[in-house]
């Protein structure tokens, strides 16, 4: 790999990588089982420069804001290179959010120049709040040719053939503005600077060596920022490849694997759980007598990999299994949210470790990460090289707020000093998140001190994010909040959203209002929705402002209701 | 190309096939994910069921922000 420490920013890496390995493959784009695009790396170049010099030719300076809103392809990192060539920072926003949101975060990034996919653009220019986007560029890929697009220009026309000019930046430069959250609140964008990417890199390709050769199956969203570094920066400054995909669907995801011989590929909990289960389906129809060949076969690799991983000995011993997966596979790793530890042994017995781990984007990623030494499937792992752990005011079982420092943490919130400074107190960021360090140094989870919920998809929920779909029901007041906010519990499986209605004085909670609630929430993303209602008939605490007091509102509702007091939608 | 009624009506069949629940048990107002009790990479299996039928392409995402039956058919149906 290249030596990073050489490197003051994103784009100086990059550019060395691109001239380091000009023949190997870098990037591969498959839909279903077509295959859209192969690029070398000396191709990524030829595509990438003639947009860096028509975006110069556009005005893009050094510290231009660009966002990028795009499911997971090759234009993502193409155009992503192209901006950090030119000095510019990079808003990756989530394409799975409202058209809405998108504008939300567009205006809050102050982001100039914007790359989305026509499905996407094409939402955004029937959203409300549409006529205030100020971005003032707007590049469309895949319009189709007779495609209304507004004022925006085509991608795959916007190019120039003559030589860009690389605008250097410094390893303290912002390199991106990441959002963790906050579209309904306060928008929480991550600042993270180019040595926060580049010292991330570092840790983890030490832990996990990518190489020329190495596949890396991308199906995360690339504004992700698990796939950003592990699909994007850690394989190319490697010299290794990415695969897209640009579906999630299992059957193409199993084809992916055979077709092109993956090694590594990141998953959340629920991809993961959908493999066991095909698995295990599998394996319970085969025969009798195979089916106990293989469990014998199972059992013995168990036994022979228990103090580290052999996959020379796992690939010979369940040659089958490894087939399946296209023979090269060395690991998956998986984060985002809790995966059960019955799911991580499933695949460790089989010779596939999975690596675990924690983090956040706060964090520049990956704050922990399992290292199989030896494997353990009841922690998210030991802190990455160069990453400090404490445990804030720890209960008498060793419990507390996890907090971490390190080089890669972001710099701060974009335009919110006051939320920076309550969430990196004397160099240390807080997570929000409760935990224990166990003897052998690895970081046990169980449950979280903030208000809000992720699910198995590894999304991060934010009561504040979808108290606007309740806005107007006819209530006094009401609040949302992660149920475990309002009543602790030490899991991380299965957390809910409830809201707290407040009827108008005098009044009951009718059932036009429950019904009114239901729908409002049907209308919400499934995996935003609130699982139920909870009565109250006191006045909500307000600040100078009339802004709910979440805080001393959480600690009247724990003081004085139990949980059983939610009724359910 | 059938009505949105027609189109309604074999999705519920292809979803009370897939997920074996009786068809009789599912309305084309229903939320699929509450009432089959599937999250988004099942609904995506469907979605690959659904193309087969039809002999469409319905890129994944066409299931963004859909989850009830009707709206569903409401998408296969623009692009028969």
């Amino acid at each position: 790999m290249l030596d990073l420490h050489k490197y003051q920013s994103l784009g100086e890496a990059l550019r060395a990588a691109l001239e380091r390995w000009p023949n190997e493959v870098c990037l591969i784009e498959a839909d279903r089982d077509r295959e859209n695009a192969r690029l070398t790396y000396r191709q990524f170049k030829q595509a990438a420069l003639p947009l860096a010099k028509a975006l110069q030719d556009s005005g893009f300076k050094s510290g231009t804001r660009a966002a990028i809103i795009m499911t997971n392809q090759s234009k993502w990192l193409i155009s992503a290179y192209a901006i950090f060539f030119c000095g510019g920072v990079l808003v990756p926003l989530d394409y799975k959010l409202s058209a809405a949101e998108q504008l939300q975060l567009l205006a809050h990034s102050k982001a100039e120049f914007l790359v989305a996919e026509y499905y996407l653009w094409r939402a955004i220019m029937q959203a409300e709040g549409f006529k205030d986007l100020a971005a003032r560029t707007v590049l469309v890929t895949e319009a189709p040719a007779n495609a209304d697009i507004g004022a925006a220009k085509r991608w795959e026309d916007f190019n120039d053939a003559r030589e860009p000019v690389f605008v250097p930046r410094k390893r303290e430069d912002a390199a991106s503005i990441v959002y963790s959250s906050g579209t309904g609140g306060r928008p929480k964008g991550c600042v993270l600077t180019h040595g926060n990417y580049l010292e991330q890199c570092m840790a983890l390709t030490a832990l996990y060596p990518f190489y020329p050769g190495v596949r890396y199956l991308s199906i995360l969203p690339t504004n992700h920022a698990i796939d950003f570094m592990i699909g994007f920066i850690g394989p190319f400054t490697c010299g290794a490849a990415v695969v897209h995909l640009r579906t999630l669907r299992p059957e193409y995801i199993r084809e992916a694997f055979t077709r092109y011989k993956i090694t590594y590929m990141t998953l959340v909990p629920m991809i993961l759980k959908n493999l066991e289960r095909g698995l295990r389906q599998r394996f319970a129809d085969l025969p009798k007598g195979r089916r106990r060949v293989l469990d014998a076969l199972i059992a013995t690799n168990r036994t022979l990999t228990r103090r580290r991983p052999n996959l020379k000995l796992s690939r010979a011993l369940l040659r089958q299994v490894h087939e399946a997966f296209g023979g090269e596979l060395r690991a998956f790793f998986v984060g985002g949210a809790f995966t059960e530890p019955s799911t991580l042994q499933f695949f460790y017995d089989l010779g596939i470790p999975v690596g675990n781990g924690y983090g956040c984007t706060e964090a520049g990623t990956v704050i922990t990460v399992n290292d199989f030494k030896p494997f353990r499937a009841d922690t998210v792992g030991k802190p990455l090289p160069g990453m400090e752990v404490r445990i804030l005011s720890p209960d008498s079982e060793g419990i507390g707020e996890v907090s971490v420092r390190g080089k890669t943490i972001m710099s701060k919130y974009l335009d919110e000093p006051d939320m920076t400074a309550q969430t990196i107190v004397d160099g240390w960021l807080l997570t929000g998140d409760l935990g224990r360090i166990d003897t052998a140094g690895h970081l046990q989870l169980f449950g979280r001190k903030k208000n809000m919920i992720v699910t198995e998809e590894g999304k991060n929920i934010y009561p504040e994010d979808i108290e606007n779909a309740f806005e107007g029901l006819s209530v006094k007041e009401f609040c949302v909040f992660a149920a475990n906010y309002l009543w602790p519990a030490r899991t991380l499986v299965g957390e809910q959203l409830i809201i707290v209605l407040h009827p108008e004085d005098g009044r009951a909670i009718s059932q036009g209002l429950v019904a009114n609630v239901a729908d409002r929430n049907r209308r919400l993303l499934n995996y935003k929705r609130i699982s139920g209602y909870l009565p109250w008939d006191r006045d909500f605490p307000l600040t100078a402002s009339l802004k709910i007091k979440r805080g001393e509102l959480a600690k009247q509702i724990r003081a004085n209701v139990e949980r059983s007091a939610v009724v359910p939608l | 190309m059938g009505s949105l009624q027609n189109t309604t009506e074999e999705v519920l069949r292809l979803a009370s096939e897939h997920f074996k629940v009786p068809r009789e048990q599912l309305a084309p107002d229903d939320d699929f994910f509450k009432k089959l009790g599937i999250n988004s990479l099942q609904a995506l299996d469907l979605l690959t069921r659904i193309e087969h039928h039809f002999k469409i392409e319905l890129p994944d995402y066409e299931l963004q922000g859909v989850s009830d039956f009707r709206t569903l058919a409401e998408r296969i149906q623009l692009r028969l």
